[in-house]
């Protein structure tokens, strides 16, 4: 339906000076001529037109309400089937096995009631349909019972403020958890990650620029060992850094080690993900700066990695919750210790998994409880790291035109 | 027609560059090889050190059962057995798993869902395992034994769901049946599914839009679009994702070494206490290693690596082969 507009902007006739022109000058000399001004439009009382009639719309979905009748009454025959059989005649027992009758009943129900309706097509598609969602709800819980269980059992050592702000050289295995806490830990992952970072991202980000703006002959070759090496198990990173940097070089355990058994099992991933960003860089960028004059280094530096600049942060962040939260690099060169120390350089650091570990291993209930809290500690900071990713990839591409 | 132009001989073109340009040229170039020299020098210093434990116990290396060094007994063939074996059962269970889940997100999850479970996926991924293992340690174990049991029960049959107890016990003998290679799979099991989630829903995403509507057009069901197209096109995606996680499943050190009780023999039934994979030998050995003893670890940790890149490589090509990568390039 189109209807005249009944306000139609008004049309004025132009005045002198008003087109910018200062009225003490003579006026500039015009091709245009002066226009009359057309009659004002009378509104227009809209036409009623009617609708074509829309064809009706094909329901794509075929399940209807006796589909969603026999899920429910699928659903509780099958467990009242269970609850009769399981608990009351046969000799069984136990929550899983009671969960896993039910499904199975229902199953069974819910494939008999459609198949009463429907023929072996339909069948299997809502065979699929719900072995899928099943899948995909067993994950959803499991996830959930890994992240909650952690949290759940975790929150008394979070609870006190201690546990933030005091070591443990003070606190034996029957203290409880009013005194000492998990700061040495916390302090330790931190100075390894950041030093762990700050060998990662310059080397890695110059290698992937090598290989994609560089290239040549051995880029191939460096490509395939990068690949390579992201296979690296992180407990051969940690024995290589072991074996290296204490036996061959004689260092002692330290926070500057683990940083380095840290980096060595970043460094390829890092790489590896910021070639893989580089690349989506258009090569009509690059083109157009080297169009313009501008050297192939200040193409790179402010062309291509500014544009990559969200990606690359996604990378990092990626790579830093992979290192932070490996534990089988810092369990061989770290050292475990009870103490506070900021100094990377000499003593052992523990860091949070390391913590975590050596805590779990205890029979003590609140060595456990802290082993708990700090992988509430540890988990809480990777979903820190994951939700700033996702904010810098949001942003990233809401940025890009 | 001899009268035509002469052709002017062409402009020379001749670049060079920038002085600024070749110092970044040499910048870079040393980065890439300094990197290259970083984990390349991995693989080179492992098979270095490796050689001396290669070169004395020979082939015996890879049959010896047991690791004792004191006693100059070392093999590995106990412990790539367990390796092998948790890496197995960690992918029987996390393989129809993760093409669940995947399907479930590409194909019927709720449109406003669908974001939202992506980054679920994408978040297990960065789960520290250390958080796997205490799940795996406190909550879970003292469920699986139960269901350890149960199996024990009714296909103790077979042979490798058997385990030397007495099944009339008065008192159930919940250890026997704890730390066992069961367990360590099921938690090494939810690590890797979601990597292989993850790359399975990623090459779901890019089936042709234009041949799941020609099969919608055809008939089919949605179960129908998923089989006749989603899967041959996503094949690539699905083996691939599986060896990814296969490869993170054989290296995973410290669940295995929370859950399983060491145990240096080849151990066929998989629900009895004991087993042993490589990094978690290494994890628990390297302490008390000297000398020779190191190379001995340097050379399960080579053996290990070099299981891992075949794996990887192999994952890498099939996923590149397929179809299902052709439709990456931007």
């Amino acid at each position: 339906m189109r209807t005249l507009p009944s306000t139609g902007p008004r049309y004025e006739p132009p005045r002198p000076g008003s087109n910018g022109a200062s009225p003490f000058l003579p006026p500039l000399p015009s091709s245009r001529t002066p226009i009359d001004p057309p009659d004002p439009i009378e509104p227009v009382e809209p036409i009623e037109v009617e609708p074509p009639p829309e064809p009706e719309r094909r329901k794509l979905r075929v399940v209807d309400v006796q589909d969603r009748a026999s899920l429910g009454g699928a659903a509780l025959a099958g467990l009242s089937l269970t609850w009769v059989l399981y608990s009351r005649i046969l000799p069984t027992e136990g929550t899983l096995g009671f969960i896993v009758c039910w499904w199975l009943s229902f199953t069974a129900f819910y494939l008999l009631l459609t198949g009463l309706r429907r023929g072996r097509v339909v069948l299997a598609d809502r065979f699929a349909v719900l072995l899928a969602h099943s899948g995909a709800a067993l994950v959803g819980i499991a996830l959930a019972t890994v992240i909650g269980y952690t949290l759940i059992r975790g929150a008394p050592a979070l609870m006190h403020w201690n546990f933030f702000s005091q070591d443990l050289r003070t606190a034996g295995p029957l203290e409880p958890l009013s005194t000492g806490g998990a700061l040495h830990a916390l302090a330790g992952t931190l100075i390894q990650i950041t030093m762990a970072i700050a060998v990662t991202l310059p080397l890695g980000v110059l290698c992937a620029v090598y290989l994609t703006e560089v290239g040549g002959r051995a880029s191939r070759l460096v490509r395939s060992v990068v690949e390579a090496m992201t296979a690296l198990p992180s407990i051969v990173a940690g024995l290589f850094a072991y074996v290296v940097l204490l036996i061959s070089f004689g260092m002692r355990l330290s926070g500057f080690v683990a940083a380095m058994a840290i980096s060595v099992m970043m460094l390829p991933i890092i790489a590896r993900s910021s070639e893989v960003v580089l690349r989506l860089v258009p090569s009509g960028l690059r083109e157009a700066s080297l169009a313009l004059g501008a050297t192939q280094w200040r193409t790179v530096w402010s062309v291509v990695l500014p544009t990559a600049r969200p990606g690359l942060a996604t990378a990092l962040v990626l790579g830093t919750a992979r290192g932070i939260g490996e534990t089988s690099p810092v369990l061989l060169t770290a050292g475990y210790t009870t103490y506070l120390n900021l100094n990377p350089f000499s003593g052992p650091m523990t860091s949070l998994p390391l913590f975590t570990f050596k805590m779990s291993q205890s029979p003590e209930n609140n060595y456990i409880s802290r082993a708990f809290g700090a992988a509430a500690l540890l988990l809480v900071l990777v979903l820190l790291l994951f939700a700033f990713s996702r904010w810098l990839a949001g942003r990233g591409r809401s940025g890009a035109r | 027609m001899s009268d035509s132009t002469v052709e002017p001989p062409p402009r020379k073109l001749r670049s060079s560059l920038a002085p600024s340009d070749t110092i970044f040229r040499l910048i870079a170039r040393g980065g890439g090889g300094l990197v290259l020299l970083i984990t390349g020098g991995i693989g080179i210093f492992l098979a270095y050190q490796a050689k001396p434990t290669l070169q004395t116990y020979g082939w015996k290396f890879f049959t010896e059962q047991s690791w004792q060094p004191e006693a100059n007994q070392i093999g590995v063939a106990a412990i790539l057995f367990g390796t092998v074996v948790i890496a197995t059962i960690a992918i029987a269970i996390s393989f129809p798993l993760a093409v669940a889940t995947s399907l479930y997100i590409t194909e019927w999850a709720p449109r406003g869902l669908k974001k939202s479970l992506v980054a679920v996926i994408d978040l297990m991924v960065a789960v520290p395992s250390i958080v796997y293992g205490l799940w795996g340690f406190f909550l879970l174990q003292p469920w699986i034994i139960h269901v350890s049991r149960w199996i024990t029960d009714f296909f103790g049959w077979i042979p490798i769901f058997k385990v030397d107890t007495d099944p009339d016990a008065a008192v159930f003998d919940g250890a026997t049946y704890a730390s066992s290679a069961f367990i360590a799979g099921i938690v090494v099991a939810m690590m890797v599914m979601p990597i292989a989630c993850a790359v399975m829903r990623e090459v779901f995403e890019q089936t042709p839009r234009g041949e799941r509507e020609a099969a919608l057009a055809l008939g089919s069901t949605s179960w129908g679009v998923v089989r006749a197209v989603v899967l041959p096109f996503g094949r690539g995606g699905i083996i691939g994702g599986t060896m990814l996680g296969l490869g993170r499943a054989l290296g995973e050190t410290i669940a295995v070494v929370m859950i399983v009780s060491p145990l240096f023999e080849i151990n066929w039934h998989v629900l009895q206490s004991g087993s042993i994979t490589i990094s978690s030998m290494i994890a628990l050995r390297y302490g008390e290693a000297q000398g020779s003893q190191l190379n001995a670890l340097m050379a399960a940790g080579l053996v290990l690596f070099v299981i891992t890149l075949i794996v990887n490589l192999i994952a890498g090509f099939v996923v590149a082969r397929s179809r299902s990568g052709a439709g990456t390039e931007i």
